[in-house]
Parts: C-alpha cells; sequence; structure tokens
C-alpha cells in the first residue's frame, strides 16, 4: 500500500505558501511566482494517476514544480543571444591588468550561497508554521511576515487585540520551539 | 518610589517583549521590561529567543501570500478541480 495519499482538496491550504515561498526566492517576481505555483497546482490535478505515493504529496508537487520553474527560465531565454555569456574586459579602467583573476569575485560576497540558505530557512519556516494551529499560523503570517498593522488584522479577523497579542504569543514560542528543534 | 510602580509581571513582560519586536511597545513599557530583564533569568531567556527568531524572520526574507492572492488561487483551483470529481 502506498505511505502517502492524495488529496487535493487540501493543496492550496497545506501547500500554496510553501510552494509561493519556494518558488520566489528563485524568480523574484510576485505575479510569477503565483502563476507558477497555480501551474503545479493544475498540473499536479492532471497527473495525479502518476502520484504513486513513495514521497509526499508535498515533495511530488515541488518536483512539479521545479520543473516548471526550469521552464520559465527556458522561455525567458529562448530567443537567440539572450544567453549567451558576455564578458567585457574593461581595458579602458584604472586597474593594472586585464587578467580575469583579477576579476575573480570577492570570496567573502557570498550572495547567492547567502540567497540559498535564506530559502532554505524560508521553506524551514513554513514547515514550522504548517504545524500550528490555523490560526495562530494566519496571525503570525499577517503580522511578521505580511507586516499588516494590529488594527488591520484585528478588523480583518474579528478579534481584540489583545486577543491577537496572546495568539502571537503562542505562535513566537511554539515556532521558536519548532526551529531550535530544526535550524538553530 | 512605590515598586508597583516599576514592577511587571513575568507575562506582562513577555507581552511587552512580544510587542517591542514588532515596534510597538512604548517607551515606558520598554523601561520597565528594561528593569525586569536585569533580575529575571526567565525574561531574559525568553527575550532572548524571541530576539532571535525576529532575526531568523528578517534574514530568511520569507514570503506568503496575502488572502486575495490565495483566495484567487483557491477560486481558480476550485473550478479546475470541479471538473475533476
Amino acid at each position: 500500500m502506498a505511505e502517502h495519499q492524495i488529496n487535493p482538496n487540501d493543496w492550496i491550504s497545506e501547500y500554496s505558501d510553501y510552494l509561493f515561498n519556494y518558488t520566489i526566492s528563485r524568480v523574484n517576481d510576485r505575479e510569477m511566482a503565483q502563476d507558477l505555483v497555480s501551474e503545479t497546482f493544475l498540473a499536479g490535478l492532471k497527473s495525479m494517476s502518476n502520484f504513486k505515493g513513495e514521497a509526499s504529496e508535498r515533495t511530488w508537487l515541488i518536483s512539479i514544480l521545479k520543473r516548471k520553474i526550469i521552464d520559465y527560465y527556458r522561455k525567458i531565454n529562448s530567443n537567440k543571444g539572450k544567453a549567451e555569456v558576455r564578458m567585457t574586459y574593461n581595458s579602458d579602467s584604472e586597474a593594472e591588468g586585464d587578467w580575469l583573476e583579477e576579476r575573480v569575485a570577492d570570496p567573502f560576497d557570498k550572495t547567492a550561497e547567502d540567497k540559498l540558505e535564506n530559502s532554505e530557512l524560508g521553506n524551514a519556516i513554513h514547515e514550522c508554521l504548517g504545524k500550528l494551529p490555523q490560526k495562530q499560523a494566519d496571525v503570525f503570517k499577517m503580522k511578521t511576515i505580511l507586516g499588516y498593522d494590529t488594527e488591520t488584522i484585528c478588523n480583518d479577523l474579528n478579534i481584540t487585540a489583545s486577543n491577537l497579542w496572546v495568539i502571537i504569543h503562542r505562535a513566537r514560542t511554539a515556532l521558536a520551539d519548532c526551529m531550535e528543534k530544526n535550524w538553530f | 518610589m512605590k515598586k508597583s510602580f516599576l514592577f511587571i509581571s513575568c507575562e506582562e513582560a513577555q507581552h511587552i517583549c512580544d510587542k517591542r519586536q514588532y515596534g510597538e511597545a512604548t517607551g515606558w513599557e520598554r523601561v520597565k521590561l528594561g528593569l525586569r530583564l536585569s533580575w529575571c533569568r526567565i525574561t531574559r531567556a525568553y527575550s532572548n529567543r524571541n530576539n532571535k527568531l525576529s532575526e531568523i524572520m528578517q534574514k530568511s526574507d520569507v514570503s506568503c501570500l496575502k488572502d486575495d492572492e490565495r483566495s484567487n488561487m483557491q477560486k481558480q483551483f476550485e473550478e479546475e478541480l470541479a471538473k475533476h470529481q
């Protein structure tokens, strides 16, 4: 019997934030990230029969999403020449030589690695958020990730400010526990 | 000076500490929290952990969908899902 079952009814509530965070850290465009996540869910629906249950639903959806992201980059680089690597030697610059060694990236400039680590960190945060009760996760996301002000959240969710801070407190405590186990 | 004037409970200190993470603690609250932090080990531990969580949240640059974005996605998905059921 398959280890994991498929249940598309819960996909959006369970995985949309995780997939969105995964995508936006790779395509850097909010609208495009939403489109790619939507396409992933739709592609998942169409190929549900291929789900063998050996991996979790999320892992399976991520594998579809990865292909969508690759297709996206293929598409934007499909015009001839766009993918060419162009290198300027800047012979008119004040640097003494044109040797490539002089242009090697600063080893302390780890922007790409940092970005990758931050993306993994983001995924770990979403995994921990997935373990919180729905309301705690929603309030925490609105307050901390989306940066909504207290009044807006209270109006949207019909809760009092003191209620909000109790929920935030519980969410932060649970999240810190989870992150301590999985990341720190 | 009365003790209660500056004294806050551990729970209140944690509440102020939470508010401080979002820049919503008043100056007076920060003073009271600072005083509590100077002698309460439990508040200090909570505060350190809370600050660390805020740091990683900031560092991660984590994103999530807004409510309306998720609703649109849900709507679009449900239409497609209905065709498959």
